[in-house]
Formats: structure tokens, sequence, C-alpha cells
């Protein structure tokens, strides 16, 4: 038997152990026990949540470097007024779209990673995106994303197949392994009612023979694994009501359903969650503001609401883009597919908050683009390492250095 | 080989090569043995299967106002409408052509050159926001999708369509482009470890100066072409872009490569290379002819072993496709089938990236099995389609503004007829439930499968029934 390095705590460990002698099929029936576990033991089950913002946000506008005057010169038309920004530090400030963040940073809840990109930048959403999802470099293709890798790893918290939703009708690339991958659903009750349809029902009922054959055998334990996690699902988190009013967007209610299940003890570790829009080629301030602010106030809501709950310490969520965008904005008061970002974290147990690293310099670019300082997928294998107890060059395909935002 | 034998064959090469059979067709051609069967599958129609969505005359109009645009340094707010315009209706006619070719699946004769064209497409994947070389390229997928491998692969290379996605026009000789280069190797002929980084470089030398004009025409630039010495597989010499290519096909890597992935796209997701190497013997020796290298396929004893009917997923394309034809479906709004593709993985003309589609187990996950078990009776059955795919922000924006928190999912109804009357007539006077589901279904129908059907009184109920279980998704 391999020896792995078990970070969790002894409760930690008799907890997941119980839950694996309850097998997968028709959790319900054997969820009954866990009622009967006082509720601060689920309490310290890590999780995590990424937050997508699709098109390329672009970051100047978003953590702005108000105390560098090569940003206004830039930037003429678009730039953000320095005494509308929401200074963070002597240097760089928060757009002021993004005021319900203030909260949070204030509280210690809130980190901010400077020049996160990887090396030979893509600038075309899908193949930028399709690196951040696979976590490759610039020029390999992966058909598995690393959320999707880890489940694969099958490791004691990671292995039942409701270990990683996404709040979508659809599931992200990042969300499929080799064998195992999240899933996808928008709404626990619709899920539930879809797999329970009758026939649905019926099939799955009388399915006993064909699950060691090949193709046949793997839509049948989809079948079989997507109706007993909307099973469980439902039941673990229909009786819970939110004691937050969270604002109204669709971005606030994928939140607002994570918050749901996390705060009613799901089993699930990640969470996958998504904002588009952030394209911004033509007048950008107005639409990319309207955007930052659904998020501020949605993550306002989400972080607080979880701190209600007792359960911030034990969720980090963080927040990427497939590209940031050009230095000097372009002839539409826009800006154009740029390269490295900064990025959001958020935590009751970060341990280093604020701002993590040096603002941008926005003097030594590469082709009118920033260089990237931090390469993703070591804030990835940090996570993977210290959050998600798994080994990090196993999900990465090789080993990253780790940071200390945790 | 008795009748009935030859009837799970038959289905089975139809399901394969084409995109299935109606029983009045299977019924009439198991009479005859399977060679004559394959060989019908061949006959060419008698007028050409163009699509022709996009009209050269409206390409060249837009070539014509863009280049008076683009030729200015400054513009007003009117041409910038205008180029907006154009922008837009090159969207809309992106779309239009991706129901135009699925139309075209759904009614062909020829289900077999639209099938190869259909593995061209995603075996040569690309991407255009110019509908008219997307065109272009899946018409010219289509003329060369049976004949010689090199006049295909050529034609390809020289299209705008695959040029402008492989950033060929920036390939010069000052400042050598190796995309072209590497994905023409990588993904279309050799596959990885069979070349150099060198050859690659070398390789991206001779493609300097394939390019095109305004006018979508290829053009070899010799202004911009390097015409020193390349060095490519050991060997020195002048080359250029075609000679290059056929040293490529020189190698036999290539046809094992091309055969490897014709056998998981037409017999079983995982290779059986004792197979795969036949048929590359086959295409080698036959200088690359598709035509002489599918025919062995279809007719060799292993394409209908046990092991190789009713085991593959079907992709998006077939699924769709396939129900579409089975049930003589009429979309009134055939927008819904971009949906249907978008929300399964495959949006043609629209692979996630130069590599494809990965096909197989990657087509199925929670909610693309679910939405795929659901989408027969939802077609079939005049449903409503509970679904309304990513977040968009300006519905986004809607939504804040209304004072209901939660968001109205966008509700699409499929609104399709199917028709019954005839699907019905081409059934057999007195079939029973049980012979209905094995004649829609290719994996063995069990003792399961049997006992819910036969509680149906009629066939229409079966029908619904069958093709809503996971068995139909496997062909």
């Amino acid at each position: 038997m391999k020896v792995k390095t078990i970070r969790m705590k002894r409760r930690d460990f008799l907890k997941s152990t119980t839950f694996a002698a309850a097998g997968t099929l028709f959790v319900p029936a054997f969820m009954k026990p866990f009622e009967a576990l006082a509720l601060d033991q689920l309490s310290s089950y890590k999780n995590l949540v990424v937050v997508q913002l699709s098109g390329g946000n672009d970051g100047l506008n978003t953590l702005v470097p108000y105390g560098n005057d090569l940003y206004y010169q830039q930037r003429k038309s678009i730039a953000i007024a320095p005494q509308s920004v929401i200074r963070l530090d002597e240097m760089q400030g928060l757009n002021p779209n993004l005021s319900a963040l203030k909260e949070l940073y204030d509280q210690g809840w809130m980190s901010i990673i400077n020049d996160v990109g990887y090396p030979n930048p893509d600038r075309s959403h899908f193949r930028s995106m399709d690196i951040w999802q696979t976590a490759s470099d610039s020029s390999q293709y992966l058909s598995t994303g690393w959320i999707g890798r880890y489940l694969d790893a099958n490791c004691e918290t990671c292995k039942f197949p409701y270990t990683a939703i996404e709040v979508d009708d659809s599931l992200s690339l990042a969300m499929k392994g080799n064998t195992k991958k999240g899933i996808a659903l928008k709404d626990a009750g619709t899920l539930y009612r879809n797999t329970n349809e009758p026939f649905f029902r019926e099939m799955i009922r009388r399915e006993k023979e064909h699950l060691d054959e090949d193709n046949l055998g793997y839509l049948y334990k989809t079948l079989i694994e997507t109706s007993s996690s909307a099973a469980y699902i439902q039941e673990t988190s229909k009786l819970y009501t939110p004691l937050f009013t969270y604002p109204a967007s669709g971005f606030a209610n994928q939140l607002k359903t994570v918050s749901k299940f996390i705060n009613s003890g799901l089993k699930t570790k990640v969470y996958y969650v998504s904002l588009s829009g952030f394209d911004t080629h033509v007048n950008q301030n107005q639409q990319q503001g309207r955007l930052l602010q659904q998020y501020a106030e949605g993550m306002n809501a989400f972080v607080k609401d979880l701190h209600q709950h007792h359960k911030l310490e034990d969720t980090l969520v963080i927040t990427f883009s497939e590209f940031g965008r050009r230095v000097s904005q372009n002839a539409s008061n826009g800006t154009d597919h740029g390269t490295a970002n900064n990025m959001f974290i958020f935590g009751g147990r970060l341990k280093k908050q604020g701002i993590y690293n040096t603002a941008p310099d926005l003097a030594n670019l590469e082709n009118g683009d920033l260089k990237f300082k931090v390469d993703f997928r070591e804030v990835y294998g940090t996570i993977l390492d210290k959050w998600l107890d798994v080994n990090n060059s196993d999900i990465l395909n090789k080993r990253f250095n780790t940071m200390d935002f945790i | 080989m008795d009748r009935k034998d030859n009837f799970v064959r038959i289905k089975h090469l139809y399901n394969r090569a084409g995109f299935g059979i109606s029983y009045t067709e299977l019924h009439k051609l198991s009479k005859n043995r399977i060679d004559t069967v394959v060989a019908r599958l061949f006959d060419s129609p008698a007028v050409a299967t163009n699509l022709n969505t996009v009209t050269t005359a409206e390409y060249e109009a837009q070539q014509l106002k863009l280049a008076a645009l683009n030729g200015k340094k400054d513009l007003a707010p009117a041409e910038k409408q205008e180029r907006e315009a154009i922008t837009k209706a090159r969207n809309v006619k992106s779309r239009e052509l991706n129901i135009g070719w699925m139309h075209q699946m759904i009614v062909t004769e020829h289900p077999l050159l639209e099938k190869i064209t259909l593995f061209w497409h995603g075996h040569f994947a690309c991407r255009s926001n110019n509908p008219f070389f997307s065109q272009e390229l899946n018409n010219i997928q289509r003329q060369y999708a049976l004949g010689s491998f090199r006049t295909l692969l050529i034609a390809v290379s020289q299209t705008p369509a695959m040029l402008g996605y492989l950033n060929n026009q920036q390939n010069r000789k000052s400042r050598p482009n190796e995309n072209f280069a590497r994905e023409l190797m990588e993904l279309f002929t050799l596959g990885r470890g069979n070349y150099t980084e060198m050859d690659i470089k070398e390789a991206a030398r001779a493609f300097t100066g394939w390019s095109y004009n305004n006018t979508g025409q290829f053009v070899f630039n010799l202004k911009v072409h390097d015409e020193r010495e390349k060095t490519f597989f050991g060997h020195t010499g002048n080359f250029d872009g075609e000679a290059i290519i056929d040293k490529i096909l020189g190698r036999p890597e290539t046809a094992l490569f091309i055969c490897r992935k014709l056998y998981v796209f037409f017999v079983n997701d995982t290779p059986n290379e004792t197979h795969v190497a036949e048929l590359a013997t086959e295409f080698y020796k036959q200088q690359y002819n598709i035509t002489a290298v599918l025919i062995k396929l279809f007719t060799a004893e292993w394409f209908y072993s046990a092991a190789n009917i009713g085991n593959k997923i079907k992709s998006p394309t077939e699924l769709l496709v396939g129900l579409s034809r089975s049930f003589n479906v009429t979309y009134h709004n055939p927008q819904v089938l971009i949906r249907l593709q978008t929300s399964l993985g495959q949006y043609l003309f629209n692979p996630p990236n130069v590599a494809g589609w990965g096909g197989g187990k990657n087509w199925i996950d929670s909610s693309s099995l679910m939405l795929r078990l659901k989408i027969p009776s939802l077609i079939l059955n005049d449903g409503i389609l509970d679904f309304d795919g990513k977040a968009d922000p300006e519905d986004e924006a809607l939504i804040a503004l209304s004072s209901n928190p939660k968001p109205k999912p966008v509700k699409s109804s499929i609104n399709a007829s199917t028709n019954w009357i005839s699907f019905l007539a081409s059934l057999p006077k007195y079939m029973k439930q049980t012979e209905l589901a094995a004649f829609l279904l290719q994996p063995v129908v069990d003792i399961k499968i049997q006992d819910l059907v036969e509680k149906n009184s009629n066939l229409k109920n079966t029908a619904i029934a069958v093709t809503s279980m996971p068995e139909y998704q496997l062909c």
C-alpha cells in the first residue's frame, strides 16, 4: 500500500472512511448515519471555488495602477481617474465598481496576485482558455482539465461523482478527466427531476449486467452516478434556507447555489462558476464596469454568507480570466487581447492578505503587453498541494513551485 | 450468410458509413451480398451537392466594401457601422452555413459522401470568421473526399480558411511562422514523433509564399518565398511546399496515421493495430486512394465482428442527423440545431481547436448524457427544451434589472414535426414491439428492453421509448 502524506486531521480521516463505506449508489439511504454526526464535524472539509471571468478581463482597469503615470499616458480616455480609485496601497487601487469588495479586503479575506500568466502566451480566447483549463504549456493540446485530473487522482476526498460541481448547463473542459468528470447543474431540483423521470428510473432499476461493458457500461455508469448524485445533492441541500439576500444577477445566483451546497454540508470539494462578457474591444468602461459590479456584489454576499455559517475558513475562492488586455487603449475606447493578468483570491485563512506582489511594470513590456511574473500553474500547484491534499506534479504533469498565499 | 445476419451487417455498415438506414431500404438491400452493397454506397449522385449558403457575388461585394474601408486611416461613424454590419452579416451567414450542412446531411441520398466529408471536417479542423472561406473548405473536402489524399491535402492546405487559421499569411522568408508546417505534420499527416523540430523549421521555409489575395484565391507570393536550400528528412534540396508534401506522403507513417484515424472514426474507439496496419498497407500501395482504403475497411471480416458492432458512442452530429433521417423530422425553427450542437459539444465549423473533436467517451458527461437521453422525446414528441446554454452578459444585465431575483430559464421550443405516417408505413405490417426495438438499436436487445417495450400498445410509443434509452446512443 502506497503511503500518502495525509495532512488531514484524525477526525477528517474518520469522517471520510465512514463515507467511503457508504458506497456510491443511491446514497440517500446511506446518508442517514450522517445526520447523527454533529454539525461542526462537517465544517472542516475544505472547499475550492473557481470563478472564471470569460472574455479576457482588463486587469489594469480592475486593479488600477493609479500611482503610475504610464497608465494614464497609455489610456487617455479610458483610464480610471485617480480620485475615483478605491486605494489599497500607494500604487494600486480598485475600480470603483468593485466597491463591494473593499469590506472583504479590509477584513483580510482577500489577496490579489499581480502578473499571472505563462510563457509564450496565446491571445486567442479558445486557445488561452483551454490552456488555463487544462493547465497545459502554450504549445500543448491536452484533452483533460486540471480539476478533471484531480478527480482522476481518486484520492480519499475526491472520489465521489459529485466531488466537483459546475453551476451551469454544460461541463467545462477544466472539469473533465480521463476517467472521471465533474457534474454540471444549474439547479439541484431540476437535475433531480430530470434524472428522476419514471422512464430513467426504470432504466436504472433494471440495469445489472452492462456495467462492465465498455461504452454501454460507461453510459449506464454515468447515468447511475448522475442520478444518485442528483438525489444526494437534492436531499442534502433542499432544506437549507439562505440567511443572506443575494443581488439579482445570474452570477450571484450561481454563487448562491454554491453557498447553499457548501452550507448544507455537501461533500463536494470543488465548485466552478463563470461570468462572461469581458471581451471589451469597444467602449470598455461601461461594459466592464457593469460586470465588475455584478462580480463584486455577488462575491460580497457570498463571502459574508460563508463567514456567517463558519465556512469561510475552509473555503478558498480564486478568480481568473483567460488573459488580460493590452496596456494601451485602442481607437474604439476599448482594449485588445493581451497577456498577464491579476488573480483575486478570497478565503478566511489566507496567509498573505492584501496585494501579494508588486504592481505590473508598465515600462518593460513585451510588444505592448505585460510580462508575466507568476506562472498560473504555480497558483494551481499551491492549491493542489496545500488545499486539496494531492501531489501537484501528478495533476500538472510536472512539479510546480508553490506560493504562500495559503 | 442468411438474410437476418445480412440485416445486422448492412444496418451496421449504414450506421458507420452513413447516418443509418430506413427499414424499407434495409429490407431491399438485404437480398444482396455485402460487397455489392458496399460498392453501391460509393455510387456518386447525378447532381453535385456543394453548399451554397454564401454566394460568390455576396462574398465579392463584401470584399469590395471592406477593401475600401480598410484602406482608410480613420473611419467616420457611418463607415464604422458599415464594417460592423459586415461582421454581423457574416455571423448570420455562418449560422446559416452550419444549418445548411446539417440539412444536407439529413436529406442526402449519398450518405457516405457526407459522412466522409464529416471525417475530413474533423481531421482538417479549422475555424474562420469568414463563412465564404468555411464553405469553400467544406466543399473542397467534399469534392476530394473519396479521391486521392494527396490532392485533398494540397487543396485543403491552399484554402484561405486553412492558410488564415494556421497563420501562413504571416510566414515569410525574413520571419518564418512555423504553425502551418507544424500542424500539417503533427495533425494532418505524420503524427507526433515522426519528424524533428528541424524538419518543421525547414518545412516552414518551404511553405513561405503560400497565401491568398483579396478575392480569396490562392497565390504563390514569390517575393516572400524562401528559395534557398532546405534539409528535410535528411535530404537537401530546393524544396517548395508541394515537394515537402510529397516527401511526407512518401513516409508509410503517414498512411498509418491516417488509417488509424479512419479506424477510430469508422470502427472502434480503440484502434486494433493489426487491422490499422492492413489498411495502411493498402492505402500506401494504392497511392493514398481514399476509396480503395474505405472499400477495404467496409469489406473486412473484422469490421463486422461482434466487438465492433453497436459499441461506438454516436457523435452529436450522428445522433442528431440519424434521428432526423430515421423519423423524417422537419425543424420549423432550424436555429435550434445550433443550440443542440453547442449543448452536446460538437458545433460544426467550430472545432474546439486544431486537433478537432476528441470523440468517444469525451462526448459524455452527466449533463450531456441527460440531454442526449431527452433529445429524442423532445424532437419526436414536440417537447420543450428547458436549456439556455452558457451565460450571456446581456441576459444577465436584463435579469439584474428585473424585479424577480430568480432568473427565468430561457425556454426554447424545439418546434419540430415528425412524419410518423411515413415512418410507420416503412415498417412491416405486423411488426412486433420487440422487433422494432431490434431494428432501431444496434446493441443487442436484452430481456430488460424486451420486457419494457412489450408493454406498449403501439409502435410509436416503442420508438420514442427505445430512442430514449442509453442503448440508442450507440451505433
